[in-house]
């Protein structure tokens, strides 16, 4: 089967998300409610699931203590840590294990109790330099993963006079979109001043320009598309999906003002056969304000240089020109360590229409995207409804 | 059962890495180049990743370079103050992160012309014709 055959043949059935304040209890805690409401949200069961994929930032076998946890048996695990984006990269490996028979319904899930833990978040810096050293980076004391999104924005800025006014409309449009969202965590409003004049932290980043750190947990459920239609929710079909990795730290990044979404967001605009004019919805990893100017250049939505233009005069925000993470994003909504899996929640439920006030009327084709690293790895997944098949 | 190929697992009681960490204790800032196919190669490695080769010479660069990106890290005074992380590109054509020195940290501009020195077992820059 090819790329193109593979497009709309695989569905999400169902999404869940849990423990945005996740005091007291822990990851697997969270993660197993979020599971069981993206299970419950397609009519199913946990019984029913014989494909998982998950990822940790912290354990690197964390497949194990989920299928434990969860009292699952699947007959196709995929437990790819590439960061952020993992979540979205583990729908094509999913979509082949469904399409070969290898299983029947797959769950895709994470949870992260990165604001509440009593973890002491100096000493897990400190492991980690142990654990996954980078030596020729280490040295100079980068306040990672900030520094490095700095150091991309500098040079965005150096090359095509994009201005931290157009950064922080990316933070305020965030905060717009959030205002209309239940479940964001940060929806006082905020203005363009408020993050210009928020406390610098690594230039030209201010602490606004930075998501949230938050707890919070998430789950989607994939099923073929023929079975997705007998479920209990309208099904959402994955067009198109493509990932791409092109280094670790950001100083071996090739050219600090193209990423590897380049990449995998021509990879699945070619699997879906359609391109960024025929998306309505855009669901961005916006870990830094940046992220979001980047992607929307890397994805097509505008072209190379002209991200920071495309965001100005709330372009971005509620009656803008584009619909760009429309739940608040990391920026506003929550930013649970690995926030990629919130990107194909809110995709997916606005296709499925009932967003409320911050819903996209007659929204047919979603675009999630997950970023990892600090730059390094890129997943895109482009999403239509039955009428996008 | 065949004999472990003991002579053909023989690796030296050093890697790249080791070596040129060695070399930074020893005050020395070095790359590597391909014998292949000329490549410049930083951080160092143990193949080529453009043509595969073993054949790597570890050379001294000439120390210039310029700023490629620069992002001043805010601290709070009593914990050291602000500092500099850069990315350099150096005129041998690879890129590595460092510091630039001798200047105040938000006085480093994108374009700025750096020389290398080894201070404390890391390679920091000051900018090309600055006292140092």
């Amino acid at each position: 089967m090819t790329m193109q055959e593979m497009r709309g043949r695989v569905a999400v059935a169902g999404v869940g998300i849990a423990g945005l304040d996740a005091t007291g209890h822990t990851e697997l805690e969270i993660l197993g409610l979020a599971a069981k409401r993206a299970v419950a949200d397609a009519g199913l069961t946990l019984q029913d699931i014989d494909g998982i994929c998950t990822a940790s930032v912290s354990s690197a076998m964390w497949v194990m203590p989920v299928v434990e946890y969860l009292g699952l048996r699947p007959s196709f695990q995929d437990s790819t840590m590439m960061g952020g984006s993992s979540f979205v990269a583990h729908i094509l490996p999913a979509m082949h294990a469904l399409l070969s028979g290898q299983c029947k319904a797959v769950l895709v899930c994470y949870g992260s109790t990165q604001r509440s833990s009593t973890l002491n978040r100096a000493e897990i810096g400190r492991y980690r330099r142990v654990l996954d050293p980078q030596p020729f980076e280490t040295p100079y004391e980068p306040l990672n993963p900030l520094s490095s999104y700095a150091l991309v924005a500098a040079r965005h800025m150096h090359e095509f006079g994009t201005t931290r006014e157009q950064l922080a409309e990316v933070a305020v449009a965030a905060r717009a979109w959030a205002a209309l969202n239940p479940e964001a965590l940060k929806r006082e409003p905020m203005s363009l001043a408020d993050v210009l004049d928020a406390r610098m932290v690594s230039d030209p980043l201010t602490v606004r320009d930075c998501c949230l750190v938050t707890d919070g947990a998430g789950a989607f459920v994939l099923t073929r598309s023929e079975r997705a239609r007998d479920l209990a929710q309208p099904p959402v079909h994955v067009l198109g999906a493509g990932a791409a990795v092109w280094h670790r730290q950001v100083s071996m990044m090739p050219g600090f003002t193209t990423t590897a979404a380049s990449d995998s967001g021509a990879r699945a605009y070619a699997m879906a056969g359609l391109g960024p004019e025929e998306v309505d919805v855009v669901a961005l990893y916006d870990a830094f304000t940046i992220n979001t100017i980047l992607f929307l250049e890397d994805l097509g939505f505008c072209a190379k240089g002209e991200g920071g233009a495309f965001v100005e005069g709330g372009a971005i925000a509620p009656g803008g020109r584009l619909a760009v993470n429309t739940n608040g994003g990391g920026l506003s909504a929550y930013h649970p360590g690995m926030y990629g899996i919130f990107t194909v929640i809110e995709a997916v439920r606005q296709l499925r229409g009932g967003c409320g006030a911050r819903q996209i009327e007659g929204a047919q084709i979603a675009l999630a995207h997950g970023n990892g690293g600090t730059l390094s790895s890129q997943a895109t997944a482009i999403f239509g409804t039955e009428a996008a098949l | 059962m065949s004999e472990p190929a003991r002579s053909a697992d023989a690796l030296p009681a050093m890697g790249p890495e080791a070596r040129y960490f060695e070399a930074l204790r020893e005050g020395r800032f070095t790359v590597q180049r391909c014998d292949a196919c000329a490549r410049t190669i930083f951080p160092p490695r143990i193949l080529c990743p453009a043509c595969m080769s073993e054949d790597l010479s570890v050379i001294e660069p000439t120390g210039l370079g310029e700023v490629y990106s620069t992002t001043t890290v805010r601290r709070p005074a009593d914990k050291g103050g602000d500092y500099n992380v850069a990315i350099i590109t150096l005129a041998e054509g690879v890129q590595m992160m460092s510091c630039v020195k001798g200047i105040a940290p938000a006085s480093v501009r994108i374009g700025m012309r750096v020389r290398a020195e080894v201070v404390d077992g890391r390679v920091e820059f000051t900018p090309e014709g600055s006292a140092s």
